[in-house]
C-alpha cells in the first residue's frame, strides 16, 4: 500500500519485474505510475507490503549498497549552474566512493564508458546548461550509467523532448539494454513509443494493474477505453509490427467531412 | 575562413540542435573501439585533473592572501611596528610596547577574525548548498540573530560569561533552525516559504536583541553594536578559544559530508538514488553548520552578511564543480580580516567590522533578489519544471 500523507494512491498491487528486459509503466495521469516507480527505488516507503530485490526488502537495505544495484533517473533532476558534463556524470560514482577516498581509476573508467555509451564523450568539457534538451537527457542517462547498476528506473525519460529526441533517447536505452543486459523500467506517456520499444507494458489504472504483458496483449481498444476513457483504433505499426493506437475523437476523422466554416467563424478569422 | 568553419571539431557550439540530430545515428555500443575508449578516458582524466588543479591553485592563492592580510593587521595600526618586532613578539620575546599592542590586542583580534570568518563562511555555504538557494543563508533566515539575541540576553540579563554564553547561543541557533524548518515544512524545505519565514523570525529576534540592550543602561554603543552587527572590539583569547574548538570539531565533520552535499545539488530524488540518506545527512549538516555560526556569533556577534556573501564569492572564484566549502571558509576569513582593517583605519571614525560587511552585503542582497526574481529560478521555483530542461527563462516562472 502506497500513498502520500493521508492519501492512498496504490493499494494491493503485485508486480514482478523481468530481469534483462525493458518494462514500461503506462497509465492515465494521476493513476499512480510515478508513485509505483518511486516506491521501487525506495524514495517512498510502502505503508504496507514490501518491494523485494533479490529476495531482500529494498527499504531495509543500506542506502549505499542499494545504490550500487539499483539506479533511478528522476523526472526533473537539478542541473547545478555551470557544471561540466564529465563532472555531472562523475557524480554518479557517489555510491562507489568512500568517505574522503580519492578518485580511483575505476571511477574514471566508469565515467568514460558511460560517456561513450551515450554518445556524449565529445561533450565532456562542455557545461551541461549549454546543451540541447536531447543532449542533456543523454548526459543524465550517462550519470545513471556511471552508477553501474544492473537495474535502472527512469521516470518519464522522454518528457519535455521533441519527437526526434524522444526516439533518440529510447533508441539509446534499447541499445543499452541489448548490449549490457541492463534491466530497464520506465514510466512513459506515449503508448505507441512504449509499445514499440518495450518488451512488456504494465498498464496502471486507479492504483491497480489493469493489464500486464507483451505490448500486443496489453494495448487493445477495450483496454484503452477502460483505462484512459478514450475510443481508439489499434492497428499494426507498419514500421515495427507492434500495436499502434490511434485515438478516435469526434473531430478529425476523415470519415466525417469537415463542415464549412460558419459565418460567425469567418468573421472571427477576418 | 570557410575552411575553418568546416573543420570546427565541435559543430554543436554553433547549433546544438543540429549536432544533436546528426549525432543520434552514431551511437555505437556493441563494440566501442579500444582507441576511441582510451581517448575518452584521457579526456575524462584530463578534465578531472583540470578541475583539481584549479581548486588547488585557488586554495593556495586564498591561503596566501589570508596570510598576507593577517600579517598586515599585525604590523599596521595607530603605531606601526616593524616586521622584525612583530616576529619577535610572535616568538615570545618581550618587546616594549609591541608585546602589549601586538601580542595582547592585534594578535587575538586577527586570530578571532580568521576563525569567526571561517565559521561564518563554512556555515553559510553549507546552508546555501544544501538548500540550493543563496538566500537561504543563516544570517538571512534568522539563525545568526537567534544566537546573537541569546548571547546578548545571557550576558546582559543573566550575567553569564564564557562557555555558558556559547552554549546558550548554540541552543538558540538550533532552536531557530528547528522553528524555521517546522514553520516552512509544507511544500519542501527549499522553497520561498523557508526564506520568508526566516526573514520574519530574524526581524523578531533582532528586536528582541534591541529590547535586551535597551533594558541594560550601562552598556555602551560599541557593545550594543556587537550584538546587532558584529564587532571584533575587545577581542581576547578567551573569545577565540571556543570558536577554534568549534571549527576544529565541526569543520571536518562538515567537510566529510562534502560528497553528499555534491549529490544533493542534483536534487533530493537524485541524491537518494545515489545512496544519500537525505534526511539524516541534512540533520547532521544543519546541526554542524548552526554550531559553527552560533559559536562564532557568541564571540563576535552576528558579523553582518559574511555567511551570506562568502559562498557566492567563493563559487565565483573556484568555478562550478569544485566543492565550495573550504574556499568559502577562506573567503569568510578574508572578508572579516579586510573589513575589520577597513573599519578601523580607512576613515577617521573606527567602525565595528559588521558595519563594513553590512555595507558590502546589502547591495548584493538587493541585486540577488532582483536577479532571482527576474529569472524566476531559485527563489520562486516553478511548480512544473521548465519544459525544455534548459535554463531558459521563458517557461520557468510559476503561473
Amino acid at each position: 500500500m502506497l500513498g502520500y500523507g493521508e492519501r492512498t494512491v496504490i493499494d494491493g498491487l503485485d508486480l514482478d519485474l523481468l530481469p534483462g528486459r525493458i518494462t514500461a509503466i503506462v497509465g492515465a495521469n494521476a493513476s499512480g505510475k510515478s508513485t509505483l516507480l518511486r516506491s521501487m527505488s525506495r524514495l517512498l516507503a510502502p505503508r504496507r507490503g514490501a518491494v523485494l530485490l533479490d529476495g531482500q526488502e529494498v527499504h531495509r537495505l543500506p542506502a549505499r549498497h542499494l545504490a550500487r544495484v539499483l539506479g533511478l533517473l528522476p523526472q526533473s533532476p537539478t542541473t547545478p549552474e555551470g557544471i561540466t558534463v564529465a563532472d555531472l556524470v562523475g557524480r554518479g560514482r557517489h555510491p562507489h566512493q568512500r568517505l574522503f577516498a580519492r578518485w580511483s581509476p575505476a571511477d574514471d573508467e566508469a565515467v568514460a564508458t558511460a560517456l561513450e555509451a551515450t554518445g556524449t564523450a565529445d561533450l565532456a568539457e562542455r557545461p551541461v546548461d549549454e546543451l540541447s534538451g536531447g543532449q542533456r537527457q543523454r548526459v543524465w542517462i550517462a550519470m545513471a550509467l556511471a552508477q553501474e547498476t544492473d537495474l535502472l528506473l527512469l521516470d518519464e525519460p522522454t518528457t519535455f523532448l521533441d519527437v526526434a529526441h524522444q526516439v533518440e533517447v529510447l533508441e539509446l536505452l534499447t541499445d543499452l539494454n541489448r548490449a549490457r543486459g541492463i534491466t530497464l523500467v520506465m514510466v512513459l506517456h506515449d503508448l505507441n513509443l512504449a509499445a514499440r520499444y518495450c518488451d512488456r507494458l504494465v498498464m496502471i489504472a486507479g492504483g491497480k494493474v489493469a493489464a500486464d504483458g507483451a505490448p500486443a496483449e496489453v494495448l487493445t481498444q477495450e483496454r484503452v477505453k477502460e483505462v484512459f476513457g478514450l475510443d481508439s483504433r489499434i492497428i499494426t505499426d507498419p514500421v515495427s509490427a507492434t500495436p499502434l493506437m490511434l485515438p478516435l475523437g469526434r473531430h478529425g476523422a476523415h470519415a466525417v467531412p469537415r463542415p464549412p466554416l460558419s459565418e460567425h467563424a469567418r468573421t472571427q478569422l477576418r | 575562413m570557410k575552411d575553418a568553419a568546416v573543420q570546427d571539431p565541435c559543430p554543436a557550439a554553433q547549433d546544438p540542435a543540429r549536432a544533436d540530430a546528426t549525432a543520434a545515428p552514431r551511437i555505437l555500443l556493441a563494440s566501442p573501439d579500444a582507441a576511441g575508449h582510451s581517448t575518452t578516458l584521457e579526456r575524462v582524466v584530463a578534465e578531472r585533473r583540470r578541475r583539481h588543479r584549479r581548486a588547488l591553485l585557488n586554495g593556495a592563492v586564498l591561503a596566501g592572501t589570508i596570510l598576507a592580510v593577517f600579517c598586515l593587521t599585525l604590523v599596521v595600526g595607530r603605531t606601526v611596528y616593524s616586521p622584525a618586532e612583530v616576529l619577535a613578539v610572535l616568538a615570545g620575546q618581550d618587546v616594549p610596547g609591541a608585546s602589549f599592542t601586538v601580542g595582547r590586542l592585534r594578535l587575538p583580534r586577527a586570530v578571532l577574525a580568521v576563525l569567526a570568518g571561517a565559521c561564518f563562511g563554512l556555515g553559510g555555504v553549507t546552508f546555501q548548498t544544501m538548500l540550493r538557494n543563496p538566500l537561504a543563508s543563516p544570517d538571512i533566515i534568522g539563525i545568526s540573530s537567534g544566537a546573537s539575541a541569546a548571547a546578548a540576553f545571557a550576558i546582559v540579563v543573566l550575567g553569564l560569561s564564557g562557555p555558558a554564553v556559547s552554549l546558550l547561543a548554540i541552543l538558540a541557533g538550533l532552536g531557530v533552525a528547528f522553528l524555521v524548518f517546522l514553520l516552512s515544512a509544507r511544500g519542501g524545505v527549499a522553497g520561498t516559504r523557508l526564506i520568508l519565514v526566516g526573514i520574519g523570525i530574524s526581524a523578531m529576534l533582532t528586536s528582541l536583541t534591541d529590547w535586551v540592550l535597551s533594558t541594560a543602561g550601562q552598556w555602551d554603543l560599541q557593545e550594543a553594536l556587537r550584538w546587532l552587527t558584529g564587532s571584533l572590539n575587545n577581542a581576547s583569547w578567551d573569545q577565540a578559544l571556543p570558536v577554534l574548538a568549534a571549527l576544529a570539531v565541526l569543520g571536518p565533520l562538515l567537510l566529510s559530508r562534502g560528497g553528499e552535499l555534491r549529490a544533493t545539488q542534483l536534487g533530493d530524488d537524485t541524491a537518494r538514488a545515489l545512496g544519500v540518506r537525505v534526511g539524516r545527512s541534512r540533520l547532521v549538516v544543519v546541526v554542524a553548520a548552526v554550531g559553527l555560526i552560533s559559536f562564532a556569533t557568541a564571540a563576535t556577534g552576528p558579523i553582518a552578511f559574511v555567511a551570506f556573501l562568502s559562498g557566492p564569492i567563493a563559487a565565483r572564484i573556484v568555478g562550478p564543480g569544485s566543492s565550495p566549502l573550504l574556499p568559502a571558509a577562506a573567503v569568510g576569513a578574508l572578508l572579516v580580516l579586510v573589513a575589520d582593517l577597513v573599519g578601523q583605519f580607512a576613515t577617521g571614525t573606527r567602525y565595528p567590522v559588521g558595519v563594513v560587511t553590512g555595507v558590502l552585503g546589502a547591495p548584493y542582497l538587493l541585486w540577488l533578489i532582483v536577479r532571482v526574481n527576474r529569472r524566476g529560478s531559485a527563489l520562486w521555483p516553478p511548480t512544473t519544471p521548465c519544459t525544455c530542461r534548459t535554463s531558459c527563462s521563458a517557461t520557468a516562472s510559476a503561473p
